[in-house]
């Protein structure tokens, strides 16, 4: 394709190409200070016109590459950025075998990981994004967690946070601007602004946390924390996987052991601030 | 030279892989997956030097590979489970078919659906008992309910409400319309037992018709999409008994399908067979159409000669049906769509 970049995201190595100069130049820019890598690529990500004057005329960003979905709705030039995170989600979501994916964010902590699951609005992004610019915490990834099936251990994707609405304003008053992508305005999931993690975080990106807590955070209500059971957790878990049922055996082996060794708590929160208080209550308790 | 080409020579072991750069790593790897043979290239490829970050992906889709075969199996054990019990005999049909019999290109093949083959006095008894056993109708369109039953040779799509897996019971192996006809009452005659050291025990298309079934679909059913894996699995499949393939070439004869057994012996020898043999296929041109159709794929994987494939997208539905239907179908469809 005319433009293309290649990203390095923990394991995966994407090569992402483009019918413009755009969505090229803007990933460039929020992907900046990602290490390299010279390792071939093992996803394709295409943003490309629908229709070849599309390229010129209202030009609007179709997401392809290995794995589509049929029927997704193009976005357009300005929303770029989103076409090209939906497109690497995509990849990982429906192509990725190595791992056990589960759909959550993660921090890490002295060798150990937090687990954050929920649905989109859960705020598990934002209190990972928290956490992560405090100093006692590693972001590990927002989107995606992946868990080894051999040894249980979690690896990080770390790509940039994708912060929402009232997020935005709640990162920008602690992080600096230029840790912040450009502000993408009124997206079919609302305003975004990409958080660009530490250069801690992306230094030590391939090195793995043992899973310590999984929390599955709901923003919103009175405070209130509940205990999960193994058998809860596990059908949580296996609705947020993706490829849990793809991996047979070896999803299901990882998958009990997780559930059966680390504990869990559902929790929901009035406001962040609670929220983080709430947070560093259950890993106390976890590590005690 | 392109990456199709690159990914057509190393599975035909005429490429070095030591010799691919990153660049033509990942072009390989994209275009093997969009043609669904990224896995068949892992298995080709297991024992071969290659970068680590591609010996670390080739060893995800091997992983893979075997957790499909059960998944697949299963399938097939359940539709014994419900089609046994009322005495409906079938025959294992496609991926499924070669993963039972763990035939030389079962290794990383890719497996959609559970195909099956019926006798057609059989239908209305199989089609009670997998509705009975959990399986639904997939289109709930009268229409095309309507086209699958008159005109196919398969009930419309089945998918199981928990396993969320399809189901095609056929009972021939090409549309009811099309020009060539088939003899599925001889096939599930001469079907045979999966032998000890498959999966399982089921029944199976013999060799040669199993080679004639191959051959119809890449050449007679479709519209070319998956060809260059069919034409892979032609490629492992054809290596007959002399015997055998004689008994292919009259049984393809009688049924009209030597035309396309032919050709597709040509195109997989082209593509795939070794350097002397290659040497003496003469393509006619209409062969060159195929190829060009069947490599029709850019670098990003992206689908390339649009006129050529719309040709070839034309004569699939010419060769399935004759004029005035063809006609009748489409405005039918288009006032619909």
């Amino acid at each position: 394709m005319r433009h293309c970049i290649r990203l390095a995201v923990g394991p995966v190595t994407f090569r992402i190409g483009s019918d413009w100069a755009r969505p090229i130049a803007e990933l460039a820019s929020l992907y900046a200070n990602y290490p390299a890598s010279a390792d071939p690529a093992n996803a394709t990500v295409r943003l490309e016109a629908a229709r070849p004057w599309r390229r010129f005329i209202r030009p609007a960003v179709t997401i392809g590459g290995d794995f589509t979905i049929p029927g997704a709705l193009p976005l357009p030039m300005s929303m770029g950025l989103l076409a090209a995170e939906m497109a690497m989600n995509l990849q990982m979501a429906l192509g990725w075998r190595r791992h056990l994916l589960l759909h959550a964010s993660a921090v890490e902590r002295g060798g150990r990981a937090l687990i954050m699951s929920g649905v989109s609005g859960s705020g598990k992004s934002t209190l990972a994004a928290l956490l992560g610019e405090s100093n006692a915490w590693r972001l590990m990834g927002d989107e995606f967690t992946l868990l080894e099936p051999a040894s249980g251990a979690a690896y990080a994707f770390p790509r940039p946070v994708s912060l929402k609405n009232e997020a935005i304003a709640e990162m920008a008053a602690r992080v600096p601007a230029n840790r912040f992508g450009p502000l993408l305005k009124a997206t079919p999931k609302g305003d975004i602004r990409h958080l660009i993690p530490s250069a801690e975080a992306l230094e030590v990106m391939h090195e793995p946390a043992m899973p310590a807590l999984i929390l599955f955070p709901r923003f919103g209500g009175d405070v209130a924390v509940t205990r999960l059971a193994p058998s809860e957790l596990f059908v949580r878990l296996t609705e947020a996987s993706t490829n849990y049922a793809m991996l047979g055996e070896a999803g299901f082996t990882a998958l009990t052991r997780l559930v059966t060794t680390v504990p869990a708590f559902a929790m929901s929160y009035p406001d962040s601030a609670t929220g983080m208080a709430l947070v560093q209550q259950c890993w106390a308790e976890a590590m005690a | 030279m392109s990456a199709i080409w690159t990914l057509i020579d190393l599975l035909a072991g005429r490429r070095d892989p030591a010799t691919l750069d990153a660049a033509a790593w990942e072009e390989v790897i994209s275009v093997a997956r969009a043609e669904a043979l990224a896995t068949t290239l892992a298995e080709r490829l297991a024992n071969a030097a290659v970068p680590e970050a591609v010996a670390a992906l080739f060893a995800d889709l091997s992983a893979a590979g075997p957790v499909q075969q059960t998944q697949a199996l299963w399938e097939a054990e359940m539709a014994r489970r419900t089609l046994t019990p009322v005495g409906v005999r079938f025959v294992l049909l496609k991926g499924t078919a070669y993963a039972a019999a763990n035939l030389p290109n079962a290794a990383g093949r890719q497996i959609g659906d559970l195909d099956i083959l019926i006798d057609a006095d059989d239908l209305p008894r199989a089609e009670a008992a997998l509705l009975a056993a959990g399986w639904e109708w997939v289109k709930s369109d009268p229409y095309d309910d309507a086209y699958y039953r008159n005109h196919m040779h398969e009930l419309p799509p089945l998918i199981h409400r928990e396993r969320d897996r399809m189901i095609d019971v056929h009972h021939t192996i090409l549309p009811l319309t099309h020009r060539a006809r088939p003899d599925a009452a001889a096939m599930l005659a001469d079907a045979v037992q999966s032998l000890p050291g498959g999966n399982g025990s089921f029944l199976l298309l013999s060799p040669p018709d199993m080679v004639i079934h191959c051959a119809a679909h890449v050449m007679a059913d479709g519209d070319l999409a998956g060809g260059l894996r069919n034409l892979w699995d032609f490629h492992l499949l054809a290596d007959l008994r002399e015997d055998e393939w004689q008994r292919a070439v009259e049984r393809a004869s009688r049924q009209k399908l030597a035309e396309p057994l032919c050709r597709c012996a040509r195109l997989a020898t082209y593509l795939f067979g070794e350097q002397t043999v290659r040497d003496n296929v003469s393509l006619t041109l209409t062969d060159r159409m195929f190829l060009r159709a069947i490599t029709a794929r850019d670098d990003w994987a992206r689908p390339t000669r649009p006129i050529l494939r719309l040709a070839f997208y034309i004569r699939s539905h010419w060769l399935r049906m004759p004029m005035p239907m063809l006609a009748r179908h489409l405005w039918t469809k288009w006032r619909k769509a």
